[in-house]
């Protein structure tokens, strides 16, 4: 447990005179609340641009990957780069919720649950791409080392898409176990505060019977530090290995041994981009803004900046090797990114992603919420450029230029991109009507070190004896400030 | 109720005085004794025994699942027994024919390998002696068999008939005419056939007023009468080209066409560096061809400028002055290259392929001054004697009614000829019109009858290809369809009995085969005798003014040749030849060696000349789409073309070392009936064909839209990546060391340059390769014409799909095995990686590299065929999550369809990008309506090639099923394989030995010396992939002797 002191100079991070009860009922709200019309309006488009991604994913796969916009020499597109891009997304959550767990940082608190509910949403839609770019997907399973009647035959464990598998299988069901034990204690909130019979079964289920015990509560102390520490790894391995999706390869371009550090700067990168879109409307939306401060977006947009120009020195350290190489094939895939027919990607991928997070060195820009919200979908679109430039512009033109064709995508290619897009907001929306979005357990642990009111408590000398009893809950509490009254 | 019945289990029962037996029965189940202790009461046994209780179980299980499963219903696979076995078929078995095609076009003795008993691949007959070995054309001619567009039988007015009632109604028809003023015609391709020839000189003598008119959709007639001026026998001249050393040709492309094609494997063969020397060829061209690709020295000029060039070298070498004005560097070239002819005396040569008497009599009389060794007028060609003096006055004739029957037979003059509507005026004076046709084309559905007729796998004949060189054609199939050859309904019509095949053997034991075994001749295919003297009536009927050519005026002639304005060169392309095999998917295909495009053709033109006329489309930027799509699809202009008041609009396409001041346009497509709807591409040519001349005089105006080119190469420079083609320079190759001309890539290790073929720079194990076969393929730079017959070839061995014009659009293609061509963006290749190399600085370099992505002008010209490449170290069989792709014994890269799931990773990590994939379902589905698609089509597909499935990546095996075919019949035989034996479809295909396939651990075999040799190098070397494809460096013989 946190020590219920903290530095005057730290800012709080739970601001507003919020007591533990407040902190409850301002995060079962949405829970117990009715969807008001901006969710379903906004609920509507997400579930329309999922059924048409639907639509699409079963176009393709009765008829072929033919309707795609590939060809003979691009074999991966639009496919791969939307797997690699929403693996990206999916980083922010296990890095806020593992790495930053173990560093302490408490400002974590109040996006680590959505940061992990929007890394598990965008690892579904990833995994969708390796399934369905395949051209027989009904075979999806040949991947898995599993007993078969094949005789001996066996994956290759050689290849990287092996790796992948297991690499994303892993990081998956990691985060599923990490997020499900944190909503424990926060399911079992709002089961007790759950009036209807029927959501108070749903929500008990969903608790797994947690008792509030301190038993429960040490085993949860210790499953979260030892899950974090099996995470921790992860956050660097999952797009590790999605990079070796290339770097293992020869295509000049995607044989790179930069790539891991890259990939996983990158990945960070955006991942912060997305939770910052996401947040930045869900504390709007919920009336959250007390939880989700103008700091937390702040301290976001560092790491955006820093990760953003981790990647910038990556983008350049490969022109540098590239010409450093004297490989002609490597040369020539780096000038063509630069300047051939796919140049446009390539400078809309500089500019997103290494230009625009510089304006984050200034005070005014990372502190204004509307600036950061662009950013963040300025990073994203950047980032989904970073992907499709690193795959298109390096096969595109590869080794003998007989082979060198173009690439266009077809309403299929655009159509399951806009499905995925709407898939994981059809997620993310139902996730913020029936999951506590922030974690309140943990929340309540800093209010006291962290919390405004406690912080302004404390400066002016007074005791925090009694201070977290609520009236609303608390007989004491009741005849207190009956007795105050008076 | 209670029923006392009682019922009896036996008639012992019954038998009161056995009660005590029944009663021992009635407690005892088995009368006998069951040793239930013999197997239960020893424990020992029970224990010893591997039948556990599990086991037992699992048993039990297994037979229940075993019987459930048998119970399913299994697939229905229609298939009929032999009643009676053929002597000759064994299923899995090929039987191979030797037959000759003569279709008119084409003529070459082959091999028809049939599987019970479908005809399914065209082989070249080895003993063949006449020059014409099967090119893409004749490759692809088996699936003209099971054209789903045959008519099946006889018609009479467009409806069906009998073969009963057509030949009483024309013999009826003919014996009127007979007495009649007017005249019987048969319009006819060049059979080159000495049995038809006595056959319609019988006709002839039967009917009376015969005339039989030789008709070539695209002529040599003058080139014929220049020869029978000089030698006085209708044909063509002869030419060795392995016999040359230096080859000039003045707009002939001898590498296609010309003639009658067929040359390339001689030429091949003295193009390959033997004792340090090789030919040198010049050629004088408009259009760039096959040939001006594989020339040392290519002069563009347009046609009139051949005229002058040719007079020139004429006066030059035979010495009678000319006049004539060309253009300086044309001038100094015709300088040169007759020095360098005078120089090589005998063993220089020259033809042309200008379409006018006087350049072909003056081609033989420089031949002739030379003495030329490659020129040989004794084994005259007879493939091309289409007449078209005699086709212009039958078509006079007929509009003027004095024609009473026409008979047509191998001819679609309603398509092919200038004057087509003339033709079908004509048409209407004639009492009686019949076509032999395999199809309702233009032509035959304008007449009276057509009269169906057999695909040449299914009829019987004869040939005689060059003089004294005679071939047989033999059936490989009984008819499909109800169909009688030209040849029977003759003999019919003359009354005879006999069959076309008693017919000719009678006639070929009579004349031909001088007592020689008839049986031992067709089982060749060939037969060299002397050459026929069997009667032609041609020449008899036809009393058609001939001039006697003085060549020396002929010569003042040409110089005098004057020309303004666009000049057009009409010309075959290799894919589609006089457009008889329009329907043939597999063809429309097949990518121009030149331009790559298929399913088109198009009017090609210099890119200064396209951009003065505004038919230029610039380069594609994100804003604009022009040159290309953004999925790279290739986009031209529209062009309206006028020759002779005949206008047609044509897309054009801008060629490199088209010369300025010329246009080309092919002949072959625009066909409208007789086809499916996708066949019909492109625009007729031949109403352009005026006067039968190749050349015309043409005005070109730009005009709207945008035509979508389905080109399956985007990208035509080498952007001087030399590591890619080899090449060198003859004098560096006699006096350099090879590791100069052919440099090995070098990496460093520990600060030590070593090769990357070396052990120490090998991240990998070996596999063991010295054990079993290992097999190589090596293709040779130099000897390949890039004429394509290895890619039809691969597509009829390999059932690899046709995907159609959309698909090849989008860069789609199916093909195995491709051969890229390279245009060199400055004058040669060495130039273009001397400029790469020689850029200096960020912004230099990227001018340079701007600057070759265009093609030079008047560009060197590569080929280079591209199939997998079988690496030893396989980027694809590392990536592929399912091992799908693995390696095999014999050095293959294997692929295993059934496994694969189509995750397209190996395509991407092929560097040689020779990985095809499935995109949609080929075979069986009505989106791709061709061969795969119909029950007739299907008939061609090799059973001993698996039929993709959609979804999964497929590519060259190296033909295992033939590698495995050959040693399977060595172990049945008890033998060693033969040195050389093994062979890949497309190493089969090559006439000009450029693809040379073996096995490199028998040491016996070709391809171990060609692994080794100084010009040999592997594609991409450095990027260590140790290919089992090994390439032959280009040497050119630049140097001007």
């Amino acid at each position: 447990m946190a020590s219920h002191y903290e530095a005057p100079i730290r800012r709080p991070l739970i601001i507003g005179e919020k007591s533990y009860h407040d902190i409850s009922v301002d995060i079962a709200r949405p829970v117990e609340g009715r969807a008001n019309k901006q969710w379903w309006i906004v609920f509507s488009i997400a579930l329309t641009a999922f059924l048409w991604g639907i639509g699409c994913i079963i176009y393709t796969i009765s008829t072929g990957i033919g309707t795609w916009g590939l060809n003979k020499t691009i074999g991966w597109a639009w496919d791969i780069t939307n797997f690699v891009w929403w693996i990206g997304i999916g980083h922010a959550g296990t890095l806020i919720s593992a790495v930053l767990l173990i560093f302490r940082q408490k400002w974590r608190m109040g996006i680590n649950r959505s940061a992990e509910a929007m890394t598990i949403f965008s690892v579904l839609q990833a995994g969708l791409f390796p399934i369905i770019h395949m051209g027989r997907p009904w075979l999806a399973y040949w991947v898995m080392p599993i007993p078969n009647q094949f005789g001996s035959l066996w994956v290759n464990f050689n290849s990287p898409l092996i790796w992948d598998v297991f690499a994303i299988s892993t990081y998956l069901s990691v985060s599923i176990v990490f997020w499900w034990t944190g909503l424990l204690p926060d399911f079992a909130m709002i089961r007790d505060r759950a009036v209807k019979p029927f959501q108070k079964k749903i929500y008990s289920l969903l608790s797994f019977g947690w008792s509030g015990r301190a038993k429960d509560w040490q085993r949860f102390e210790e499953v979260s530090l030892v899950l974090a520490g099996l995470a921790t790894p992860l956050v660097l391995s999952v797009h590790t290995i999605v990079s070796y999706d290339f770097a293992t390869s020869i295509v000049p371009g995607w044989h790179t041994t930069i790539f891991p550090p890259y990939f996983v700067a990158g990945a960070v990168f955006s991942g912060f981009a997305m939770v910052n879109t996401l947040l930045i409307i869900m504390r709007k939306v919920c009336n959250l803004e007390d939880y989700i401060t103008v700091q937390h977006i702040e301290l976001m947009n560092i790491v955006i900046m820093i990760t953003g120009s981790i990647v910038g020195v990556a983008y350049m350290t490969e022109l540098f090797i590239a010409w450093y190489s004297g490989v002609e094939y490597e040369q020539y895939a780096f000038l063509n990114r630069a300047t051939g027919p796919y140049a446009w990607a390539y400078w809309i991928m500089m500019t997103c992603n290494v230009f625009s997070p510089q304006f984050m060195w200034f005070k005014k820009l990372r502190t204004s919420i509307m600036f950061s919200f662009f950013i963040s979908i300025v990073v994203n679109v950047g980032m989904w450029f970073e992907r499709f430039v690193i795959i298109v512009t390096s096969i595109h033109r590869d080794y003998l230029p007989s082979s060198w064709t173009m690439f266009s995508p077809t309403f299929v290619d655009t159509g399951i991109f806009i499905g995925t897009i709407g898939f994981f907001f059809v997620l993310f929306l139902l996730y913020a009507r029936t999951f506590p979005v922030i974690a309140q357990s943990e929340v309540k642990t800093i209010l006291k070190s962290s919390g405004e009111r406690y912080k302004k408590i404390r400066e002016a000398g007074q005791s925090l004896v009694g201070t977290g009893s609520d009236v609303r809950t608390s007989n004491s509490a009741r005849d207190n400030s009956k007795n105050l009254k008076k | 109720m209670s029923s006392n019945k009682k019922y009896w289990k036996s008639v012992e029962e019954l038998n009161e005085n056995n009660s005590f037996m029944i009663e021992a029965l009635k407690h005892k189940e088995f009368v006998e004794e069951i040793p239930v202790d013999e197997f239960l009461g020893d424990k020992d046994t029970l224990e010893s025994s591997s039948t556990t209780r599990r086991d037992f179980l699992k048993y039990v299980g297994f037979s229940t699942a075993a019987a459930t499963l048998a119970a399913c219903e299994g697939p229905v696979i229609k298939s009929i027994p032999y009643v009676v076995q053929p002597e000759q078929i064994i299923p899995g078995v090929a039987n191979y024919y030797a037959t000759t095609i003569a279709n008119g076009y084409d003529f070459a003795s082959i091999l028809v390998k049939t599987r019970e008993g479908r005809p399914i691949k065209i082989e070249n007959n080895s003993l063949a002696t006449s020059n014409n070995g099967a090119n893409a054309r004749i490759h692809a001619s088996v699936l003209d068999l099971y054209d789903s567009n045959r008519i099946t039988g006889p018609k009479k007015k467009g409806e069906d008939s009998s073969w009963t009632e057509l030949n009483n109604d024309i013999v009826q028809k003919l014996s009127e005419l007979k007495d009649s003023s007017k005249t019987i015609v048969l319009l006819t391709q060049t059979f080159a056939s000495p049995s038809t020839s006595k056959l319609i000189s019988e006709f002839a003598t039967k009917y009376n007023n015969v005339r039989h008119v030789v008709y070539d959709a695209i002529s040599e007639s003058l080139a014929v009468e220049a020869f029978e001026n000089k030698y006085g026998e209708r044909g063509l001249a002869n030419y060795d080209f392995s016999q040359a050393s230096i080859i000039v040709s003045v707009g002939a492309d001898f590498l296609g066409d010309w003639q009658g094609g067929g040359f390339d494997a001689g030429y091949a063969k003295g193009r390959v560096p033997k004792h340090g020397k090789m030919s040198r060829h010049i050629q004088f061209e408009s259009n760039m061809s096959l040939s001006g690709a594989k020339a040392d020295k290519r002069v563009p000029l347009t046609p009139t400028q051949q005229k002058v060039v040719l007079a020139k070298l004429y006066s030059k070498i035979v010495g009678s002055a000319v006049s004539g004005i060309l253009p300086a560097h044309i001038e100094q070239a015709v300088d040169k290259t007759a020095s360098e002819l005078i120089k090589a005396g005998s063993n220089g040569v020259v033809v042309t392929g200008i379409q006018d008497v006087n350049a072909q009599a003056v081609v033989l009389g420089i031949n002739e001054k030379l003495s030329s060794k490659a020129f040989d007028p004794s084994t005259i060609i007879k493939t091309r004697l289409g007449n078209d003096k005699a086709v212009t006055k039958l078509v006079a004739d007929m509009k003027s009614g004095t024609i009473g029957a026409i008979i047509m037979s191998g001819v679609n003059p309603m398509y092919t000829l200038p004057n087509a509507s003339d033709f079908a005026q004509g048409l209407k004076n004639v009492d009686l019109s019949v076509a032999f046709s395999m199809k309702e084309d233009e032509t035959s559905s304008l007449t009276d009858y057509i009269a169906a007729t057999p695909h040449y796998l299914e009829s019987w004949g004869d040939t005689e290809l060059t003089k004294g060189q005679f071939g047989l054609i033999q059936p490989a199939i009984r008819p499909l369809f109800d169909t009688k050859q030209f040849q029977d309904a003759l003999l019919l019509w003359n009354g005879s009995n006999a069959t076309y095949h008693d017919y000719i053997k009678r006639n070929w034991e009579e004349n031909i085969l001088n007592g020689s075994s008839w049986n031992q001749a067709l089982h060749d295919g060939i037969f060299g005798g002397n050459g026929s003297n069997s009667e032609s009536i041609e020449d008899t009927v036809e009393d058609l003014e001939r001039t006697t050519l003085n060549i020396n005026a002929a010569a003042r002639n040409l110089a005098s040749e004057t020309s303004n304005g666009f000049e057009l060169t009409l010309y075959p392309k290799t894919g589609m030849g006089d457009g008889q095999q329009a329907n043939n998917p597999w063809l429309q295909e097949f990518p121009d060696p030149l331009t790559r495009a298929t399913w088109d053709n198009y009017l090609t033109m210099s890119e200064a000349d396209a951009k003065e006329l505004g038919l230029f489309l610039e380069e594609s930027t994100f804003f604009t789409e022009a040159r290309h799509d953004a999925d790279g699809g290739l986009n031209g202009k529209y062009a309206n073309i006028t020759v002779n008041g005949v206008t047609i609009k044509v897309p054009v396409m801008v060629q490199p070392g088209q010369a300025k001041g010329s246009v080309g346009l092919s002949f072959g497509y625009g066909r409208t009936l007789g086809l499916k709807t996708e066949m019909q591409t492109g625009v007729n040519a031949y109403p352009l064909y005026t006067n039968f001349n190749t050349v015309q005089n043409i005005t070109i105006e730009a005009t709207s839209g945008k035509h979508k080119f389905a080109c399956i190469q985007l990208h035509n420079t080498l952007m001087g990546r030399g590591d890619i083609i080899h090449e060198t320079t003859l004098e560096i190759f006699n006096s350099e060391d090879h590791r100069k001309w052919n440099p090995m890539p070098q990496v460093s290790k520990d600060h030590k340059m070593i090769d990357v073929t070396s052990p120490g720079a090998n991240l990998w194990n070996e596999f063991d390769s010295s054990i079993g076969h290992h097999f190589n393929l090596s293709i040779d730079l130099n000897a390949c014409t890039g004429c394509g017959a290895c890619v039809i070839a691969c597509h009829a061995e390999n059932n690899v799909p046709v995907v159609g014009k959309e698909e090849m659009r989008k860069s789609r293609d199916m093909h195995w095995l491709r051969i890229d061509r390279y245009y060199s963006s400055e004058d040669t290749f060495i130039n273009d990686d001397e400029k790469k190399d020689d850029s200096k600085g960020l912004g230099n370099t990227l001018i340079a590299f701007a600057e070759l992505e265009n093609p030079s002008a008047n560009p060197q010209v590569a080929f280079q065929p591209i199939m997998c490449q079988h690496c030893n170290h396989a980027p694809c069989e590392t990536v592929c999550p399912v091992a799908a792709t693995s390696h095999g014994r014999q050095g293959q890269n294997h692929m295993a369809y059934n496994r694969c799931v189509g995750t397209r990773y190996c395509a991407n990590n092929c560097p040689y990008k020779v990985r095809r994939f499935n995109w949609f379902l080929y075979n069986g589905n009505d989106e791709f309506d061709f061969h795969m698609n119909d029950d007739l089509g299907r008939m061609v597909i090799n059973p001993d090639v698996v039929v993709r499935s959609r979804g999964v990546m497929e590519k060259c095996s190296l033909c295992i099923q033939m590698t495995q075919k050959t040693i399977l019949d060595a172990k049945r035989d008890g033998r060693e394989v033969r040195p050389n034996e093994f062979l890949t479809a497309c190493s089969a295909a090559c006439n000009s030995g450029a693809m040379m396939f073996g096995d490199i651990n028998n040491k016996k075999d070709d391809i171990v010396a060609l692994k080794d040799d100084d010009r040999a190098y592997h594609l991409l070397e450095s990027v260590g992939t140790k290919p089992n494809v090994v390439y032959q460096t280009i040497v050119r013989n630049t140097k001007e002797a």
